[in-house]
């Protein structure tokens, strides 16, 4: 039983604890050293779901990702994926239980064709023997249907995918985590290096991903874009979790005055407003 | 191809074919060869009958074996400063076991494959597990390798240089195999081109057609993006230093059953060759483009340059002077041509 979704039957919502989560954090540390990066925090995300997890600078976004994605364990607490206790040891052994992660400059190899990239780690193969060799025509017939499935209409899959905007390549890692069955998609700051128009363009992608029966960890420090699409906010705030709401508690004033540090708004805009004149 | 699957595209008419060349990364390399092969061809009649070409074969074959496991290093974005003194160690420790075992030189010829392989495994897992700069980490194995290979050889055999193995067993079939002369149409070629011309295949299949070769592309190109989707980086790393190390054994087997005795001094300074012959290719030097027959071309353009100064009657001390402008040059090119295939794109 998870403090959340204790949270989520005091609450009264439609939300049946029979379901299980794709993934599960109840009450989650990470220390480096004697520095707490991250301490008590509990989420959960369901298939068909957007998870949002905001917060400022430092909050301990990074952190969090880390744990979910493989690359950094947790030192207290339990991480559950799909009702089983895991420690995923490396990024490969979190992608094989069907978590896959896009972060936001690291999403792609610059220099590497679209279609490389495209397959880069999970590289279909034809042949037998010393003559196993990629297969180069599925690899690239697919990667021009899968992001063309997507409203990614490419003139060229042999571009290097640098020539691509930021906001495709976003695209084309979701579509390609989407290709290769993930079931959790952890979305690290997807839209923070975007403008208006592109940033709309990836969302449209991740609430596609949504809808496609994935369940969504969205980090971002944009709640206009977090409302647009999650069910579920959490909140991260110096390492400690200050909040978690499901939609239908929290309004975007709301989750906007909460993540732009609540009281602490109200003070700055008293002082900003001393200054002026 | 698969060009015409894809062609329902009507945009990707536009993208002609000279666009795809100009899009390769051996092709500045190839003009710059070119470019060479006519100059020589001009100044020096000798340079382009049937035995000079061979001359220049056999002098790129020798820096071609070595760079083409450069060139593939360089794209997975690192280097080795310990390549040039490495095929010297392998050499001497093929010579001084087998004359110290007055074993078969096939022996000595086997352990030294082992030993070169660890010293490349010892490159690339000190790279992996300290994270220091693979120049500096190198630059440590090319020191030590250099002191080791004259502190041996003086404490074993009294001088700088190994004694002769001529009159051991095997010497006589490890020779056919790594130092013969084979003659085609009455010129004689050394047979360490067709190791060069088979080790640039196997590169070449290894990087454009496998798995590992995608892997090479984003270790160089991205090593936390190709983390990140499970590229295994670290065994990645690993098997590019000791691909050095198989080429260097090849090299250094040469070197020995070519001349029968080694000098343990040799080496110095061939390592920046193997890496200019890959840059002068193609290759960029922070990793992620290139090409193993870019190495090739590079290693060609060298073995015209040093035989045609000789040809033509020049002093070879300019030699030095020829290759720096080369590297330039090239590089230029290469810079020039890279930016034109892109903002065409």
């Amino acid at each position: 039983m998870t403090r959340i979704s204790e949270m989520g039957e005091a609450a009264g919502t439609m939300r049946t604890t029979a379901r299980t989560a794709l993934v599960e954090l109840d009450d989650v540390s990470k220390y480096y050293g004697n520095v707490r990066a991250l301490e008590g925090v509990s989420l959960e995300v369901h298939a068909g779901e957007i998870t949002c997890v905001l917060g400022d600078n430092g909050a301990g976004k990074s952190t969090l990702i880390k744990i979910i994605a493989g690359l950094h364990r947790h030192d207290a607490g339990t991480f559950r994926i799909e009702g089983e206790d895991a420690r995923p040891a490396s990024p490969r052994e979190a992608l094989d239980k069907g978590i896959a992660t896009v972060y936001q400059d690291l999403a792609t190899v610059p220099l590497m064709p679209v279609w490389r990239n495209f397959f880069l780690g999970s590289e279909p193969r034809k042949g037998r023997g010393p003559f196993k060799r990629l297969d180069v025509d599925l690899m690239r017939r697919t990667t021009h249907a899968e992001l063309l499935r997507m409203g990614i209409d490419l003139r060229d899959v042999d571009q290097p995918i640098g020539t691509l905007s930021g906001g495709e390549r976003q695209c084309v890692a979701i579509a390609r985590a989407v290709h290769f069955g993930a079931k959790v998609l952890v979305l690290d700051e997807p839209t923070a290096a975007l403008g208006v128009k592109q940033s709309g363009m990836v969302l449209k992608y991740v609430a596609a991903a949504r809808d496609a029966g994935l369940g969504v960890v969205l980090i971002t420090h944009n709640p206009h874009h977090a409302y647009l699409v999650g069910n579920r906010f959490v909140l991260l705030k110096r390492g400690t979790m200050t909040g978690s709401h499901t939609r239908d508690e929290i309004t975007l004033d709301e989750l906007t005055r909460q993540m732009a540090g609540g009281s602490e708004l109200d003070d700055l805009r008293h002082e900003l407003a001393g200054g002026a004149p | 191809m698969t060009a015409t699957a894809l062609a329902v595209d009507e945009r990707l008419l536009r993208t002609s074919p000279l666009r795809r060349l100009l899009g390769r990364p051996e092709l500045g390399s190839v003009v710059g060869a070119l470019a060479v092969f006519l100059f020589f061809a001009l100044v020096a009649d000798s340079f382009v009958r049937a035995a000079g070409l061979s001359t220049v074969l056999y002098a790129a074959s020798t820096i071609g074996i070595m760079a083409v496991p450069v060139a593939l290093l360089m794209i997975g974005g690192e280097f080795d400063l310990s390549a040039g003194v490495m095929v010297t160690s392998s050499a001497l420790i093929s010579s001084m076991l087998s004359f110290q075992m007055t074993a078969n030189v096939w022996v000595g010829v086997g352990v030294s494959l082992l030993v070169t392989l660890a010293i490349g495994f010892f490159n690339g897992f000190m790279l992996t597990r300290t994270g220091l700069p693979s120049f500096i980490i190198t630059l440590g194995t090319f020191l030590m390798l250099t002191g080791t290979n004259l502190g041996f050889t003086k404490l074993i055999s009294g001088t700088v240089s190994t004694k002769t193995i001529a009159d051991m067993e095997g010497f006589a079939s490890a020779r056919a195999v790594f130092a013969s002369v084979l003659t085609v149409g009455g010129v004689d070629f050394k047979i360490t081109i067709l190791w060069w011309l088979g080790l640039v295949a196997l590169a070449s299949w290894i990087l454009l057609r496998t798995r590992v070769g995608n892997w090479i592309f984003a270790v160089g190109g991205g090593k936390d993006a190709a983390r990140a989707v499970g590229v295994p980086v670290d065994r990645t790393r690993i098997g590019l230093y000791m691909g050095v190390s198989l080429a260097a054994w090849i090299a250094g087997q040469h070197l020995l059953f070519s001349f029968d005795v080694v000098q343990s001094g040799e080496g110095v300074g061939k390592e920046l060759t193997y890496i200019i012959a890959a840059v002068i290719g193609g290759c960029l030097i922070t990793g992620g483009y290139g090409s193993a027959i870019g190495s090739a071309v590079g290693a060609l353009i060298f073995g015209m340059t040093d035989k045609g100064i000789v040809f033509a009657e020049w002093n070879p001390d300019w030699f030095k002077f020829f290759l720096g402008a080369m590297l330039l040059l090239a590089t230029l090119l290469n810079a020039w041509v890279r930016k034109r295939a892109e903002a065409t794109k």
